[in-house]
């Protein structure tokens, strides 16, 4: 059987162009995807049911053992942290949202570790942005900023920039410019007609030599700044003046890198000084398919996009105090729920000192390396393999995944919802 | 089977032509019947003003420009917080309220239907998960019609069906209700940076004016038989002196429907502006409603300005970012492909400011003005003109010359040589009110057939009961009591159940979504026609078969089905 039309859950892509061959139950091929999504969709060695660790050593469980556990972990938490939901669907954040709220947790998605440097930027200056496909048609310059399409998100470039067709671009490959700006020469930057080489920690500086000659103080720019020209600056600055759309894209490069929000508020300003004098657009490469879509869900459900603290009943947002990894290096959290992240692998030490020291349950069709740290693991089924339920592309589409095969997993909505009942229930007792 | 029984309810359902009689309202399983049984629950109103559940034609609550401003306001959702409280969820926001907030503080004000006023198509499926959230209300979204390339290229064809058959497509893939254009042709222009003046202005590339597409889409909304006229923010919005571009949008719609208007034209406060520049800027809420007096085949809304800090968000991309530059606070845009686009800024609307103590008087002008209720509909395009919240001030105003003079005492000093307002003696009786909150509402969408602002046998049992006698209080000197009264219901009554009493929500509910399948036949199906599944194909970045909103993002389905002249 071919299923045409799947949606990869991988990156913020969301490509929904995939076709998926199935035989007896297992992805035999995949057309359309890239390599990350390939390897997705081919994935195997899932486990098989929940296991409970026992001293040193792993116990088989029932579903209905798992869920009563982590229902009553999170009941007796004075601190519980829910974490991750970046790799699941809507449906599942939302009654993560509503469980968080019931217990007086605490909430916090994968954006704190990634792209929230970029929403506190938004937050102070707004963002300029658009859906993937204005730019297909129109954009005549594309800057990827700190962002490596090619290995991050390998079908951007295809999709929607320097190899995509536009309908207001008579030869989009040739009539569209990419600039490329990193530290250092990346795959993308062989792709692009002109690499910006900055040297690192000088994107601050170099956004706002930019804004300065957008504003026409060019005559101010010293000789170079963070290493990159004054006649490079110049040039680039008139050809994002006279193009016809420009867009930039960042990535972690801008966001995670010194000056973390304010690069990105600077890059939003130098976008809303340029929308004076022609159209240009502004973005983040989102990383997990469906980070976009935690951040939308907690937003229309307490009011911010992570690191929602409900200790005292109302919704409470300080990033920096209410986000995951200082709640874990403050050792304050005393239970946690981890779905669709992996936070052993990206988190701090320290925070993994603690995690290690209180008790985890965790929601993953796979072994990673947050099952080292977990009581119990649940695997459950893949949105977009297994599943289907809502996902928000980068740019803020929604788009529904599909379940391209059958199985006996439960999605982590149903997981969720049994665990809500049970705390629901006693609750109301 | 529940039953439950209203008696002496005081009530006024003005499309069944009653005016204060003090009866008794038989429900029974959702809907109003003639009687119910002995068994029935009963609730005594003591004469209570009753009405039919308010409908807001125009307001903004879900979707992806009101969550991003959300997303973008921290500051805003720290201006309004509860906790989870009995069957309440938490709540955040002032002026854009998340999900909940907006439910439960329109279900205390009696509020049952909701319009959300502008739905990109191709982000539809967001507009109804909000909706899912948004459990005290049956909710329908406008769909944005304004840029839609396959529309402007069937117009520049001259081909009007073929307009129509779009639609039908849209509304049916995206389940949308209304068909909205907001700035028709410049949002497009806007994705080049650019907008149009007024309706003669061509728009880049496909070379038709905003009135060939207002002209062409009225007539293709006709075509289908749409419960709704097509829904119009005019071109030109908040700009001085574009109340004569209003007046030549209005100049160019005939009367084509017997049962309810052709045009409704959307958050006219905003469009109906005099002087050539800031410094003249003045009311022109005069010759707006001397036109509309005498074309029934419009019907506007107020688009109220409020005094206070609010958040403004719409499809009208080209004015928001007017607004950035005039105010200098952040700002958002989100162009969408194809379709549509939209901006938000956050503003305050300052009594000391003379451009805002004028716009604050012509909204009450024109409700004033506007000889019928029926016309002119009771709105702040929230949260745009102010939050929703804010409606029982508002009623307040139209209905006591005393308290608008109070009001006016304190605005800018020199609003009264550019304003009609002061001289303006009319007070809106109790009728009037429930016309322009309601059965107007209800009326002008196309929904009283569906059992919406009214209370027939037959209708949904969707009723407002407000802590007030009418003959008891003086609405020209005890504007506070009205006030009070409009802000928190004794009971609400949603499908039968009291969702809401004083102040309070008592159940989770859950919403129904009205929206439009139009039929049209085969040869007029764009699902099947090979020219527009190329173009989707080319230039969408989301596959065609991945567009439709399926099923499972309504949880109540109230599917219209018309029958096209197609």
């Amino acid at each position: 059987m071919i299923v045409k039309d799947a949606v990869c859950p991988f990156c913020g892509c969301l490509c929904d162009d995939i076709e998926v061959e199935v035989e007896e139950g297992r992805v035999v091929a995949v057309t359309n995807a890239c390599e990350l999504g390939t390897t997705k969709f081919m994935g195997e060695k899932r486990m098989k049911n929940p296991i409970l660790r026992v001293g040193d050593e792993w116990k088989d469980i029932t579903y209905d053992e798992a869920v009563k556990y982590a229902a009553d972990m999170l009941l007796a938490a004075e601190r519980p942290l829910l974490y991750g939901w970046s790799g699941t669907h809507g449906e599942a954040q939302c009654v993560g949202v509503h469980m968080a709220e019931l217990i007086h947790g605490v909430i916090d998605n994968t954006s704190s570790v990634c792209h929230g440097p970029s929403i506190l930027a938004i937050q102070e200056v707004g963002h300029p942005g658009c859906t993937l496909g204005v730019v297909k048609n129109r954009a005549d310059l594309v800057i990827y900023w700190g962002s490596n399409p090619i290995d991050a998100h390998p079908r951007h470039l295809s999709r929607y920039t320097r190899y995509a067709e536009g309908f207001f671009l008579e030869n989009a490959f040739r009539d569209r410019k990419v600039i490329v700006v990193d530290v250092r020469k990346t795959e993308s930057a062989n792709i692009a007609d002109e690499f910006i080489k900055i040297r690192p920690g000088g994107d601050y500086a170099v956004l706002s030599a930019l804004r300065a000659i957008v504003q026409g103080k060019a005559d101010t720019i010293p000789r170079t700044v963070a290493g990159v020209t004054r006649e490079q600056l110049v040039r680039v600055a008139n050809l994002c003046k006279s193009a016809k759309f420009g867009a930039v894209y960042f990535g972690l490069g801008l966001t995670m890198t010194q000056g973390k929000y304010k690069n990105i508020r600077n890059a939003i300003e130098l976008v809303s000084e340029l929308s004076r004098h022609t159209k240009f657009t502004i973005s983040a490469m989102r990383g997990h398919y469906n980070v976009y879509g935690s951040n939308e869900v907690n937003t229309w459900m307490t009011g911010y996009p992570f690191g929602i603290d409900f200790s005292r009943g109302i919704a409470f947002y300080n990033p920096g105090e209410t986000t995951a990894v200082d709640i874990l290096a403050r050792k304050e959290c005393d239970a946690a729920l981890i779905v669709g992240s992996d936070p052993a692998a990206h988190f701090p030490r320290k925070c993994l000192e603690h995690l290690a020291e209180i008790p985890v349950v965790q929601l993953d069709p796979y072994p990673n390396a947050t099952t080292a740290f977990c009581n119990v693991q649940i695997p459950v089924a893949v949105t977009g393999i297994d599943a289907e339920g809502t996902a928000y592309r980068m740019d803020g589409v929604p788009i529904r995944t599909r379940r391209v095969l059958s199985s006996d997993y439960l999605s982590d909505e149903e997981v969720l919802a049994r665990m809500y009942a049970l705390m629901q229930e006693a609750r109301e007792r | 089977m529940t039953e439950l029984l209203v008696k002496n309810a005081c009530v006024i359902d003005p499309l069944r032509g009653i005016n204060g009689e003090t009866m008794d309202i038989a429900i029974r399983d959702g809907k109003i019947v003639e009687e119910v049984s002995d068994a029935a629950e009963v609730i005594d109103a003591r004469g209570m003003l009753t009405l039919p559940g308010g409908v807001d034609s125009h307001t903004h609550i879900c979707g992806t420009k009101v969550n991003f401003g959300r997303y973008m306001s921290p500051e805003d959702m720290r201006a309004g917080r509860t906790p989870r409280r009995g069957a309440m969820h938490a709540t955040s926001g002032y002026s854009v309220p998340t999900t909940y907030g907006n439910s439960y503080r329109y279900s205390v004000m009696g509020y049952t239907t909701l319009l959300e006023g502008a739905m990109a198509p191709l982000e539809a499926r967001h507009t109804h998960e909000e909706f899912t959230y948004t459990p005290l209300q049956d909710t329908m979204a406008n769909t944005l019609f304004d840029g839609n390339w396959a529309i402007l290229e069937a117009i520049r064809d001259g081909d009007v069906k073929r307009v129509a058959a779009i639609i039908a497509w849209t509304l049916k893939a995206v389940k949308g209700f209304g068909v909205k254009l907001t700035n028709p042709g410049g949002t497009e222009a806007w994705q080049w940076g650019k907008n149009v003046s007024c309706i003669r202005d061509p728009v880049p590339y496909f070379e038709v004016t905003p009135a060939e597409i207002i002209r062409s889409i009225v007539e293709a909304n006709e075509l289908l038989h749409l419960p709704h006229s097509v829904h119009l923010h005019c071109n030109n919005l908040g700009t001085p002196g574009n109340y004569s571009c209003t007046l030549g949008s209005f100049g160019l719609i005939p009367d084509l429907n017997e049962k309810r208007q052709t045009l409704y034209a959307t958050h006219v406060q905003f469009h109906a502006y005099g002087g050539s520049e800031w410094k003249d800027f003045c009311s022109k809420s005069e010759p707006i409603a001397r036109f509309v007096d005498m074309r029934p085949q419009i019907v506007m809304d107020m688009g109220q300005v409020m005094f206070g800090r609010t958040t403004t968000m719409t499809a009208d991309g080209p004015m928001e970012f007017n607004l950035y530059r005039l105010h200098h606070e952040k700002w958002s845009n989100h162009d969408v492909e194809l379709e549509t686009g939209s901006g938000i800024i956050p503003v305050i609307y300052r009594r000391k400011n003379l451009v805002n103590s004028i716009m604050w008087a012509i909204g009450l002008e024109l409700a004033l003005l506007t000889k019928s209720p029926w016309q002119c509909l009771l709105s702040t395009d929230n949260p745009n003109g102010a939050p929703f919240v804010k409606y029982p001030e508002i009623i307040g105003l139209l209905m006591s010359k005393r308290y608008r003079d109070a009001e006016f005492a304190t605005v800018h000093p020199d609003t009264e040589s550019r304003v009609p307002l002061p001289a303006i003696e009319r007070e809106l009786d109790w009728h009037e009110i429930a016309v322009m909150t309601r059965a107007g509402a209800a009326r002008a969408l196309g929904i009283q057939d569906l059992g919406k602002g009214h209370l027939a046998p037959g209708a949904d049992a969707d009723v407002a009961i407000y802590p007030l006698k009418i003959d008891e209080v003086d609405p020209s000197a005890e504007y506070q009591k009205v006030i009070d009264a409009f802000s928190r219901t004794e009971y609400t009554i949603k499908r039968g159940r009291v969702v809401a009493r004083r102040g309070e929500c008592l159940v989770h509910g859950s919403n129904a979504t009205l929206w439009v399948a139009p039929k049209v036949s085969d040869g007029y199906d764009m699902g099947k026609d090979p020219d527009f599944i190329e173009k989707f194909d080319r230039y969408y970045t989301v596959r065609m078969s991945n567009y439709p909103v399926q099923e499972e993002y309504v949880t109540r389905n109230r599917r219209i089905e018309t029958e096209a002249e197609l």
